[in-house]
């Protein structure tokens, strides 16, 4: 039977642009000691690391855990380097909470980043091999096509895209670590920025970050502050080519929220989750993934959007934190859904805290909408 | 811990040179193998190695899910090292005791580009990659403060190419030893050749292995360290981390009849030796090791995978499987497996 395992120790950077002041060490340092100081502990009590960050031509620097070792204080201990496309923060924190729940250890530390600045992410995504051809579109040209087929099934009126943009940067506001804290954010401004992917428009886009975010996870035994309970995780992956698989609600997205409700005893998500941090990397993603996690039927999500169901205030908040369409570090952006997740749980998340969240859900995908990670973190033990 | 034991491994016919097979065809025979050797079509969990930088592009490890075949959805995981860690992680995850098999695999191409300049880019992007210290010149620091008799370093690559060209899987390298230095004191024989491969195994836990398996290779200890980057911080001429690794797997090896060791170039051996305490009649690389077939990302989990192999043979009781990563024999695993 597996061990429980707890978050003790959040930690983040504020994500922005272009951190000129710090290296890559510098970075990934400044989220670790915030997760430790968090916990109440240092390097010492850390018995292995296990960092993540989505691929290395982001930054230029191949197999970074190599380098990073030092500024992680892993040196004498295991270090683990895990790489899962966009879904890999959530995996990361994954195979870490695997290392205590297995038994391994009592104590390890989850690093995951991305300096979006040394490099250009649609650049380095849209190199391919020889004899595959590529696309030259970066994400927001690979998803588009999705979600106007995501609109054309479900007839969901225009402006969806736009409510979610304007609700999620609304709640950035409220978190003092979110890179895109935009004054006066309102469905007239989004509407007015460029078309870029029909129909995402600018402000329906996450931003390029620079972040990293880290979590100290403990064995029940070696628990200290306020712990957030792992009540399950789960990861699914798909093959991308695979002809016939659904792109706007894959299956391994169904499988993966399956997966772990049915380890945190989750019926009913809209009802039994307080809050869920969701990768909704553009503002469509919102509605697709309400249907695709089971939090409204096929074809209704959007409706919830519309409801307002989903806002700081609406029954079922989705992306409290701003969500990654206000903070795009890539690689850690699903650690952020994790962290985001624990900290409501644990009534630490300041302004933007859901009133008595006891359960919430942390959320990433990856790759051609193929690779998930999940899990269900509450107040209680399991 | 639970009793977890590799129940199959298979590897590809290693090349050293590009065959023109892209890296899903590299890995679906391989695959299937160990599929058709336990008869399982579907794991409790999936992991595996590979690099991007090896190909040039992002995300090589996405084509390969098409390889396996992952539908219906898998649960499955991937670890940018070689698939050592990848094994690492799926004994991790057997330990939770929901799941009994996992399917590990590593694959790389190193033809396609040149592995020596390549390594650069994992040093310390601030300090030491502008300095443009390649592979091979940031061994030669370690293989000069190891200080190993010439004699002593043709005699372990005449002995890896001789196993090596009675081991089908790799590569067929001449008994004559070039004498040109590379960089000194290493010269072009002391390096591991360029080799496009792919290797699977099969984890089982507990009854299943015995079902699968007619003489599992349980793992007994397995354990992994890593030590600071800057090799002015280490003691080259040692390898603190892998005897760090080799504790924490087993406290104190023992006996050991044989080691596949993941020396990428002559002067590791003994280091890695010493390191891990290897008595001397315990056998060293008798597939040929690293210097006859180095299809990378891969070839540490082949390490595991052909001392596991003389266990399900039934021509050793006890081995160790070792595999190493970063410059210089930054990161060691040990892995001990009995019958």
């Amino acid at each position: 039977m597996a061990q429980r395992c707890a978050v003790i120790g959040v930690g983040q950077t504020h994500y922005t642009t272009k951190r000129r002041d710090v290296s890559i060490a510098g970075l990934v340092r400044e989220a670790a000691l915030r997760a430790l100081e968090d916990a109440g502990l240092t390097f010492k009590d850390i018995d292995a690391v296990v960092i993540g960050k989505a691929p290395d031509l982001f930054e230029g620097v191949m197999m970074p855990e190599a380098y990073l070792a030092d500024a992680l204080g892993a040196a004498g201990k295991p270090m683990m380097r895990v790489h899962t496309a966009g879904s890999v923060g959530g995996s990361t924190a994954l195979v870490a909470a695997g290392l205590i729940q297995g038994g391994v250890h009592e104590r390890v530390l989850v690093v995951a980043y991305e300096k979006q600045s040394e490099s250009n992410a649609t650049w380095a995504l849209s190199t391919h091999l020889p004899f595959s051809s590529s696309l030259v579109v970066g994400a927001g040209g690979y998803f588009a096509p999705h979600i106007r087929e995501y609109m054309r099934r479900t007839g969901a009126p225009e402006h969806i895209g736009t409510l979610v943009a304007v609700k999620d940067r609304l709640n950035a506001l409220k978190n003092p670590y979110a890179h895109l804290r935009i004054p006066g954010i309102d469905r007239r401004m989004v509407e007015s920025t460029p078309m870029l992917w029909e129909p995402i428009r600018y402000l329906e886009t996450c931003p390029s970050s620079d972040g990293a975010c880290a979590l100290v996870l403990s064995s029940e035994r070696a628990a200290t502050g306020t712990p957030a309970w792992v009540h399950g995780g789960a990861m699914r992956s798909e093959p991308i080519f695979r002809a016939g698989r659904d792109t706007v609600s894959p299956q391994a997205g169904k499988d993966c929220a399956a997966d772990v409700y049915r380890q945190a005893g989750v019926t009913d998500p809209r009802r039994q989750i307080d809050v869920a941090e969701v990768y909704v990397p553009f503002s469509w993603y919102e509605p697709m993934w309400l249907e695709n996690l089971g939090f409204a039927a096929e074809g209704e999500g959007w409706k919830l959007t519309e409801s307002g169901a989903t806002a700081l205030d609406g029954d079922t908040p989705w992306n409290a934190s701003g969500g990654v369409l206000s903070s795009n570090p890539i690689g850690a952006s699903g650690l952020i859904r994790f962290a985001e997740a624990a900290l409501q749980v644990r009534g630490t998340a300041g302004e933007h805290q859901v009133d008595g969240a006891r359960l919430a859900l942390g959320h990433a995908y990856g790759g051609g909408a193929q690779f998930f990670a999940m899990w269900i973190v509450g107040r209680e033990k399991p | 811990m639970r009793q977890v034991a590799i129940v199959a491994f298979a590897q590809s016919r290693h090349t050293g040179h590009d065959t023109g097979l892209s890296e899903p065809e590299l890995i679906l025979p391989v695959i299937n193998e160990v599929k058709d050797a336990t008869g399982l079509k579907r794991f409790g969990f999936t992991c595996s190695g590979s690099c991007d930088y090896l190909a040039g592009a992002p995300f090589s490890f996405v084509s390969a899910l098409d390889a396996i075949g992952a539908w219906p959805p898998i649960s499955e995981s991937h670890v940018e090292m070689d698939g050592a860690w990848a094994l690492y992680e799926a004994w991790v995850r057997l330990q939770h005791g929901d799941v009994d098999s996992a399917l590990v695999y590593g694959f790389g191409k190193t033809s396609m580009g040149d592995p020596r300049t390549l390594m650069t880019l994992q040093l310390d992007p601030y300090y030491l990659a502008p300095l443009g210290l390649d592979q091979v010149s940031f061994a030669a620091l370690q293989a000069s403060a190891a200080g190993v008799p010439r004699e002593e370093l043709d005699a372990i690559v005449r002995r890896s190419r001789a196993d090596g060209r009675r081991n089908p899987f790799a590569l067929d390298l001449p008994d004559e030893l070039p004498a040109d230095p590379v960089v000194e004191p290493v010269r072009a024989s002391d390096l591991a050749p360029v080799t496009d491969g792919a290797a699977a195994v099969v984890l089982a836990a507990g009854e299943l292995a015995r079902q699968l398996c007619e003489r599992p290779a349980y793992v007994t200890g397995i354990a992994h360290r890593i030590e600071p980057h800057y090799l002015g911080l280490r003691d080259l001429a040692r390898s603190a981390s892998a005897a760090d690794a080799a504790r924490a797997a087993e406290d104190g090896l023992g006996p050991v009849e044989v080691a596949e060791l993941h020396a990428q170039f002559a002067h590791e051996e003994p280091i890695l030796r010493r390191a891990l305490e290897l008595p001397d009649d315990t056998v060293i690389n008798p597939s040929g090791g690293p210097l006859a077939a180095n299809p990378v990302m891969a070839t540490g989990l082949i390490r595991i995978g052909e001392a596991a192999r003389r266990v399900h043979d039934g021509t050793a009781r006890r081995v160790v499987g070792h595999a190493a990563g970063g410059p210089c024999l930054q990161h060691n695993l040990v892995t001990v497996l009995e019958a």
